[in-house]
């Protein structure tokens, strides 16, 4: 197989092991990220976004019950390097990890400079003034002021501390970055500044990017790709322009049809029932107990459909091609209205 | 005096302060959470105040509740003034005004389960009789949708998911039938599918009872579904406070513009535009900027004048307050 | 967090906690067993000893399990009366005021060793004139040997390894001799039936002679006797209900007001707080020991006495820190914060938010807190500060310490009751360690 793409995940599983049995976190996740793109996962709390990004980077917990499928790097699966090999050759080298959080878990008695300064003197021969500079200017990408450079990650307001996180995933140079909700818990100014950087650093260094995330909004500002994950599995793929204005999935519809829009929106939707149990997931389409299409072939689980314009989607409705599947789709159901503004009567 | 049986709340110049101790003693000034904050909330209304993660809106939200007490200002409910409530007045207070928190795990007592956990308020205010407590519970649970109710009465909150949780709390805050719903944030931790049918019920239930309610959030866009005038906070004042339309359609405060600006619709030309919004930090509200709060962040900044005096509340349209020297009348 | 009911049936999950849950079973089965065979104040009376009361059990004998090491034959005690089936009872009245007793006790002796000692135990009914009780005794190869002759009392003891001419007369010593096989150098007891025979001579018409002869064994019941015949079982047995019964009550006792008070001042803050975080810290430095001995000799040594103050000293004891930081994060909840909106009062909001929240987090400490109030039961009663009356584990350790039980190699003594607080400890300690595993999920393994 010709492997021209940077990243190439085929039939990756991860499953933990639990009490009440094996937990089908990554189960069959297949996914290509091409040098200098990136690509959103988008999904619900819990459907194995963060699951995911440890699979690719090989940091797993100890209740692994099931770990395999492959991980092509640059024409190279990585999966069949041993552990120290892929530490010292793929791991925050190549692909380097913001991981969910990991702004709160900061070191906090360690000058910031100084823990972005450590993540490159594991991975790299370097010598200390090389190591400034690199810090310098890594923390220069993400606009933090050099001063904050020595300060303690307490000093620091929460989008300091996130982009420091960022500059230490940033600093020995990965090609590939795997953001794990980057900017969930920061509030918006921050975070729309945080993603202009991105975009930045993604435009100039050509470094590609794994964005995980649950908003759909947020997803838009980096993605040339989406990736939509329900209970393990991918059950859509496809370029960004396709996908945001019109998602094929029955579950990517109803999701896009949740997000409120600021500028011209129209009614809400909502997904009734709940995200299934990771443990126990539906036979055949996970998705169907939940999916008003759903129908007789639905138990069977469907394969990944793959469209004309090269978008693939887990669904039986397109077994017959895209039309059929959209026009399927129809139906129409209720929604949520924006409010009128006209304020209740002054006087009862 | 019309006007006044159809006000339901009003804070006037609300200010909390925390004092802050250096080695817990010594007094190193104060924290403004809420400093300064003037609005009014008619039955049945539906006010959203938004602003930036840490400009005082919990605090805000639990001075309403009576949970602070504010160090300046001060609030009237249905024409009583809080300061002077009695006891008595204080429980009735209570009942009146419903609370439904951000986060609804958390919200929720771990070891209680659903009927006590909606037992709690009714035995609190005093509903002393089984029968009437049980109505009660079982018609709460019934409004939020938990049905069938007998499935839910037993569990507790970690076998609900998010979004039963979360209504299990909004059961909780109109069991008491309030005229008025604090919410802080309620679905900002749910998924985004979840959160719909959340803003969904709570817009039915304020319907349905004519409620109050102040919907606390971060979140612009979800806004509009859901209130009928925003007010923007900023670093513990309110900088706007407007119809929805007219907000979101025509912002006035460059505070609220860039806000407006930051928020991604879900489209794909984001990814190949730079947001046109301002750095810088949220300033900390030990020692606010002077004058102007915004000003350090704004382009529009007036040399001279924005970093001296403090903006008072300009009217540029009607039923349109922003506290901006850009809409100064000369 | 986990559901305090779910978390106790996850315990079949770990068989540590299986195991001391069986050994905790037994105890409270012991202790049950001890309530109700022997009721507390006959427990009591037999612990004191009175008059009387031990005098058919040996003096520090061990316990009878060491018999069933096999080569161990050690003689066990053997009480022979004369209203026994086996033994016979002649009288023939000569005249009205005059009559001859003739009674024979037979004894069936199968051991390999000596017995520890013989006595007789003779009492006699007359009103003025004592009868007079000749006492000899035949070996099973048919000798016999004259024992003591005398004039009785009411009660008359003869206690054979007082016999001094006796013991010239056998050549050894005499509960020795009286069992010897009479050829041979070593001490070598000979086995088979011996019979005590006793002619008493009555000088009243009323008059009447009874005998009860007692070989003591060198092993007695289960657990051994003291050096004061006291049979141990009845200390062992009844140390049982009294270890649980202070070691959970003090466990309960001080492990609850100290929540509450940590509660308390968590809740309330300020100078509240303050106060209590002061007094903690004043009670940090008391020495609780030599507290406790000095109320135990300047005041009373009573279990419940001691009780109280343990439970008093342990309402401001460090554990109102450890549970203040477990309680800091739950006073800012926002369920909390939810029940001050709905207006849940300060002592609602301290009993039923606060507490019930962290109360799966004290549950596997107070487990493991109750074998150590058990040991300091028994530490106290080694220092001379046990209940005066009550038997219990400590007490025997210290009886076993005075006597110098370990010196002399009676090591049944000690081992009983340290075995017992072991397995108390052992017990309590494994539930205890399985419950923590339960509920902080930190120590679980994933
Ligand atoms: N170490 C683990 N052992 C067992 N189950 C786990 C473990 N880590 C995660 N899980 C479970 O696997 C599922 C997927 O978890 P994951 O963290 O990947 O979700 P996510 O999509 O990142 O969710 P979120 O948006 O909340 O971060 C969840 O149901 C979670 O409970
Ligand atoms: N009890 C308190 N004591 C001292 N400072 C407090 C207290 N409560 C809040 N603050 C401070 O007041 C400021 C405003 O906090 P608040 O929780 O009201 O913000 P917010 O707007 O609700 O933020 P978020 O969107 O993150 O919830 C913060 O700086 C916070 O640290
Ligand atoms: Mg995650
Ligand atoms: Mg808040």
């Amino acid at each position: 197989m010709a492997e021209n793409g940077r990243l190439r995940l085929k039939d990756l599983y991860l499953h933990y092991r639990s009490q009440k049995g094996p937990v089908q976190a990554v189960d069959g996740v297949s996914l290509h990220l091409e040098r200098g793109r990136a690509v959103a996962v988008l999904g619900e709390s819990g459907c194995g976004k963060s699951s995911l990004a440890r699979a690719i980077l090989r940091l797993l917990p100890r209740n692994v019950e099931y770990f395999g499928g492959e991980v092509w790097l640059d024409g190279r699966n990585v999966m069949e390097l041993s552990e120290e090999k892929f530490r010292r050759e793929v791991r925050w080298v190549r692909i380097a990890l913001v991981a969910q959080a990991a702004m709160n878990a900061l070191n906090p008695v360690v000058r910031v400079g100084k823990q972005v300064a450590e993540a490159l003197r594991v991975h790299r021969q370097m010598t200390g003034k090389q190591v400034r500079r690199r810090v310098r200017d890594v923390f220069r990408q993400l606009e933090v002021p050099e001063d904050f450079i020595d300060s303690y990650p307490f000093e620091l307001s929460g989008g300091m501390r996130q982009r420091a996180v960022i500059a230490m995933a940033l600093a020995a140079g990965p090609r590939i970055v795997i953001l794990d909700e980057p900017t969930s818990a920061l509030d918006l100014l921050t975070q729309a500044n945080i993603m202009n950087a991105l975009k930045r650093i993604k435009e100039e260094q050509g470094t590609s990017f794994i964005f995980i995330t649950h908003d759909v909004g947020t997803s838009s500002e980096l993605a040339d790709e989406v990736a939509v994950m329900y209970a393990g599995q991918v059950v859509e793929v496809g370029r960004a322009d396709r996908f945001f204005p019109d998602p094929l999935h029955p579950y990517s519809r109803k999701l896009m049809a949740s997000v409120p829009r600021l500028h011209g929106g129209g009614g809400l939707e909502f997904i009734p029932g709940q995200p299934p149990s990771l443990v126990d997931p539906p036979e055949g389409c996970r998705f169907m107990p939940r999916c008003q299409f759903s129908f007789e072939k639905c138990r069977e689980a469907p394969p990944l459909f793959h469209t004309d314009d090269g978008r693939g989607v887990r669904c039986w409705l397109y077994e017959q091609g895209c039309e059929a599947g959209l026009a399927a789709q129809r139906e129409p159901t209720a929604a949520v209205e924006p409010m009128d503004d006209t304020p209740p009567p002054e006087d009862a | 005096m019309a006007e006044h049986n159809n006000r339901l709340m009003a804070a006037r110049d609300l200010q909390m302060w925390f004092p802050v101790r250096r080695w817990g003693f010594i007094p190193a000034g104060a924290v403004r959470a809420v400093d300064g904050v003037s609005f009014e909330l008619r039955r049945g209304e539906a006010v959203a105040v938004v602003g930036e993660s840490g400009c005082g809106k919990s605090t805000l939200a639990r001075t309403l509740l009576a949970i602070h007490t504010p160090t300046g200002g001060r609030i009237t409910f249905e024409g009583r003034d809080m300061e002077q409530f009695t006891s008595r007045e204080m429980r009735w207070y209570r009942r009146r005004v419903g609370y439904v928190q951000q986060d609804p795990y958390g919200a929720l007592p771990p070891f209680m389960n659903v009927h006590r956990i909606l037992r709690e308020p009714l035995i609190v205010n005093g509903v002393r009789d089984r029968q009437e407590q049980e109505e009660r519970i079982r018609d709460g649970l019934r409004e939020v949708r938990l049905v069938p109710v007998e499935d839910f009465l037993d569990k507790f909150p970690h076998m609900l998911s998010g979004g039963q949780q979360q209504r299990l709390v909004i059961a909780r805050a109109i069991i008491l039938n309030p005229g008025l719903l604090i919410a802080d944030e309620p679905v900002s931790m749910l998924d985004a599918s979840v959160r719909v049918e959340i803003l969904k019920l709570l817009r039915r239930i304020q319907d349905a009872h004519n409620l109050g309610v102040c919907y606390i959030t971060h979140d612009l866009s979800t806004v509009r579904y859901f209130s009928h005038r925003i007010m923007v906070m900023y670093a513990g004042k309110l900088v706007e406070k407007a119809p929805v339309g007219g907000l979101l359609d025509d912002p006035c405060h460059p505070y609220t513009r860039a806000l407006l600006r930051a928020i991604p619709d879900p489209e794909p030309e984001n990814a190949r535009t730079y947001r046109p919004v301002p750095g810088g930090e949220p300033p900390s509200l030990m020692n606010p900027p002077s004058g102007c709060r915004f000003h350090p962040r704004c382009e529009y900044a007036i040399a001279g004048l924005c970093e001296v005096e403090e903006p008072p509340h300009f009217v540029p349209r009607a039923d349109h307050e922003v506290a901006c020297w850009l809409f100064r009348e000369e | 967090m986990r559901n305090l009911r779910t978390g106790l049936k996850e315990l079949r999950h770990y068989p540590s906690a299986i195991v001391g849950l069986a050994f905790i079973a037994t105890l409270v089965a012991l202790a049950l067993y001890a309530v109700i065979a022997l009721p507390l104040d006959d427990a009591i009376r037999l612990w004191r000893a009175g008059e009387g009361i031990w005098e058919d059990t040996p003096r520090n004998a061990s316990p009878v399990l060491l018999n069933w090491w096999p080569g161990n034959n050690h003689a066990e005690t053997i009480v022979v009366r004369c209203s026994d089936e086996a033994a016979t009872r002649s009288m023939e009245r000569l005249s009205d005021d005059f009559a001859i007793i003739d009674i024979s006790l037979p004894l069936e002796f199968t051991y390999d060793g000596f017995p520890d000692d013989v006595r007789v135990f003779l009492e006699a009914d007359y009103e003025e004139r004592r009868p007079h009780a000749a006492l000899a005794w035949k070996t099973p190869d048919g000798r016999e040997i004259e024992l003591e002759e005398r004039t009785l009392g009411e009660r008359a003891t003869y206690v054979v390894s007082g016999d001094r001419r006796l013991a010239e007369r056998l050549g050894t010593e005499a509960h020795i001799g009286l069992f010897r096989q009479p050829d041979i150098e070593d001490d070598v007891p000979l086995k088979g039936r011996y019979e005590l025979s006793v002619e008493g001579i009555l000088f009243e018409p009323e008059g009447d002679v009874r005998v009860r002869l007692v070989s003591y064994g060198r092993v007695h019941g289960l657990a051994g006797t003291d050096h004061r015949r006291r049979d141990l079982t009845v200390a062992l047995l009844w140390g049982a209900p009294v270890a649980l019964a202070f070691g959970i009550l003090a466990a309960l006792g001080s492990t609850l007001t100290t929540l509450v008070i940590a509660a308390v001042g968590v809740w309330f803050g300020r100078w509240v707080d303050a106060v209590i975080q002061r007094l903690t810290e004043l009670n940090a430095i008391l020495p609780v020991l030599p507290l406790l001995v000095l109320i135990g000799t300047l005041y009373s040594r009573s279990i419940w006495v001691m009780l109280g103050v343990v439970i008093a000293l342990g309402v401001f004891s460090l554990g109102i820190k450890v549970y203040r930081a477990m309680l800091l994060p739950v006073r800012n909840a926002p369920y909390i914060e939810a029940a001050r909106a709905y207006g849940a009062g300060n002592f609602r909001i301290v009993f039923r938010y606060l507490i019930p929240r962290v109360i799966p987090v004290i549950v596997p400490q107070l487990v493991t807190l109750i074998p150590s109030y058990v040991f300091l039961e028994a530490t106290l009663a080694l220092l001379g500060l046990g209940d005066p009356l009550l038997p219990t584990w400590g007490k025997v350790l210290q009886d076993a310490f005075q006597q110098g039980a370990l010196y002399k190699g009676y090591y049944y003594w000690v081992l009983g009751p340290a075995l017992l607080l072991m397995f108390t400890g052992l017990g309590f300690a494994m539930v205890g360690f399985a419950l923590d595993r339960i509920f902080n999920p930190r120590l679980r393994e994933l």
